[in-house]
């Protein structure tokens, strides 16, 4: 039988999809801003910070309201508490955009270090996962959400990989000390919407099965 | 909605009854607002079905009762005197603990207010049996049935068709005394849909000792405690963070 409270399930749903296409939207941005030094992406990123931010409080209060007014239990429960923590990665991910579009606004006022490979690819992987993770998480995946914590390890190589290179920049010439840093910097913002993705997909694979496979290295596994 | 919709239909002031010397209320105040849930909830004995009588003074019926106080429906004082009472009981229903079907067929227990009040036209009836069934989620069920006795019914088709009975007299508020309290909580989930569904046409007002389904499905919320209203507001501020101490220990189950 469809219950009132399964309508309310419905709607926080949406509200997370909207907050996670914000967020997405803030990465692709910021990310434009920086590459393509693209100054007018900037504004964007802060306009939907707000919006990001608005939508946090929304979810939180839901969350609360539904587990006071409707006492879920068992999958029910799982899911509002999983949605909750959900909400606060999606914000914290945001955070992570918004930091490096800071950085972007910096670097965009002096000449560009190098081309730009491994930072886009990365933020191109990092914005995948986040997409693929929330909706894993609203459809209660846990295939794709195994998926997400493995595509997690290349994110991670890439960041060691850029760091290296930015540090043989470093050594050879201090005038790029600033600009090398700045990036060395944007990189770890990526590396951790990567991480903040993965903590998503952990949730649903809490809300689905009933396990909590956080700080567990052997989660790849656990499928097999 | 309209302005008015979340005006209140019915609007209680500083009432006090009592039953002879025992006061039961004291100073009560209550907003019934429009096509919304209100619920009342507290301890046996708090006085809220009485309360609840109040609104459409079947509380008349017990001797030795004496209100004082202002109860005012739609704004007009209903114990002034030369009220009919009758009409007050078709605009203000009641539907009450054990579900109460008449000794008669389905149908005939949906038109019996209309026969009482003269209406005869079969067509007219018919209509009526059909769309307060449908009101109360039993036409597909019954529909193939009417000549049945409603006394065969399971106990929560015995409820939605007291519902119904209730509905075919096109009430305004429809008054509920524990209505789930004679029924397994599948029925009960059922007539608490239903109650979602019947708040967007009607007004509803809901007594229950079970504060869960005060908080599914209630909009505004009061607690009440030996004879007084301890506090009144919004169903999730109520459960969430109320103001009042007591309440905060009646919700989180430590009452007692």
């Amino acid at each position: 039988m469809e219950r009132h409270f399964d309508e309310q399930l419905q709607t926080l749903k949406l509200h997370l999809m909207k907050m996670s296409a914000l967020a997405e939207t803030m990465i692709g941005d910021a990310i434009r801003a920086l590459v393509q030094r693209d100054e007018a992406a900037i504004p964007l990123v802060y306009e939907r910070e707000e919006q990001v931010n608005r939508l946090q409080i929304v979810i939180d209060e839901m969350c609360l309201t539904m587990i006071a007014l409707h006492q879920p239990a068992a999958g029910d429960l799982r899911f509002i508490m999983g949605a909750a923590k959900t909400n606060a990665e999606l914000e914290r991910l945001a955070d992570q955009a918004v930091n490096i579009c800071n950085k972007a606004e910096k670097l965009l006022k002096e000449p560009p270090l190098k081309p730009f490979i491994i930072i886009p690819e990365m933020a191109r992987i990092a914005r995948e996962m986040l997409h693929d993770s929330l909706h894993a998480f609203v459809n209660r995946d846990v295939a794709i959400s195994r998926d997400v914590l493995v595509r997690d390890d290349e994110v991670d190589r890439m960041k060691a990989e850029i760091t290296v290179e930015l540090a043989a920049y470093m050594a050879e010439d201090s005038a790029t000390i600033s600009r090398a840093l700045a990036l060395v910097l944007i990189a770890r913002n990526i590396e951790r919407i990567g991480d903040h993705a993965t903590n998503i997909a952990e949730n649903t694979i809490f809300v689905v099965e009933g396990r909590d496979i956080r700080h567990h290295a052997d989660h790849r596994l656990a499928e097999k | 909605m309209t302005p008015q919709a979340m005006d209140a239909i019915v609007t209680i002031r500083d009432l006090n009854l009592h039953y002879g010397q025992f006061q039961a209320l004291k100073s009560v105040p209550l907003d019934v607002r429009t096509r919304k849930i209100t619920a009342l909830i507290g301890p046996s004995g708090c006085g809220k079905s009485t309360l609840l009588r109040c609104l459409n003074r079947m509380n008349d019926l017990i001797p030795g009762c004496r209100v004082t106080g202002e109860v005012l429906f739609e704004g007009r004082d209903i114990y002034a005197s030369g009220l009919d009472v009758c009409l007050l009981r078709k605009r203000v229903g009641m539907v009450f603990q054990r579900p109460n079907p008449f000794p008669l067929s389905i149908r005939d227990n949906v038109v019996f207010g209309l026969r009482v009040a003269g209406i005869r036209d079969r067509a007219r009836l018919d209509e009526v049996v059909e769309s307060s069934l449908t009101a109360a989620w039993l036409w597909d069920q019954l529909k193939d049935r009417l000549n049945e006795p409603a006394l065969d019914l399971p106990l929560d088709q015995q409820q939605r068709l007291c519902v119904a009975r209730l509905l075919a007299v096109e009430p305004e508020v429809i008054l509920m005394d524990e209505p789930c309290s004679a029924l397994d909580p599948i029925a009960t989930a059922r007539i608490e849909e239903l109650m979602i569904e019947l708040k967007k046409r009607y007004t509803i007002a809901i007594v229950t000792h079970n504060m869960q389904q005060a908080a599914r499905i209630s909009d505004f919320s009061g607690y009440m405690l030996l004879g007084e209203m301890v506090e009144f507001g919004l169903t999730a501020g109520v459960f969430t963070s109320p103001k009042d101490k007591r309440t905060q220990d009646y919700v989180s189950g430590r009452y007692g």
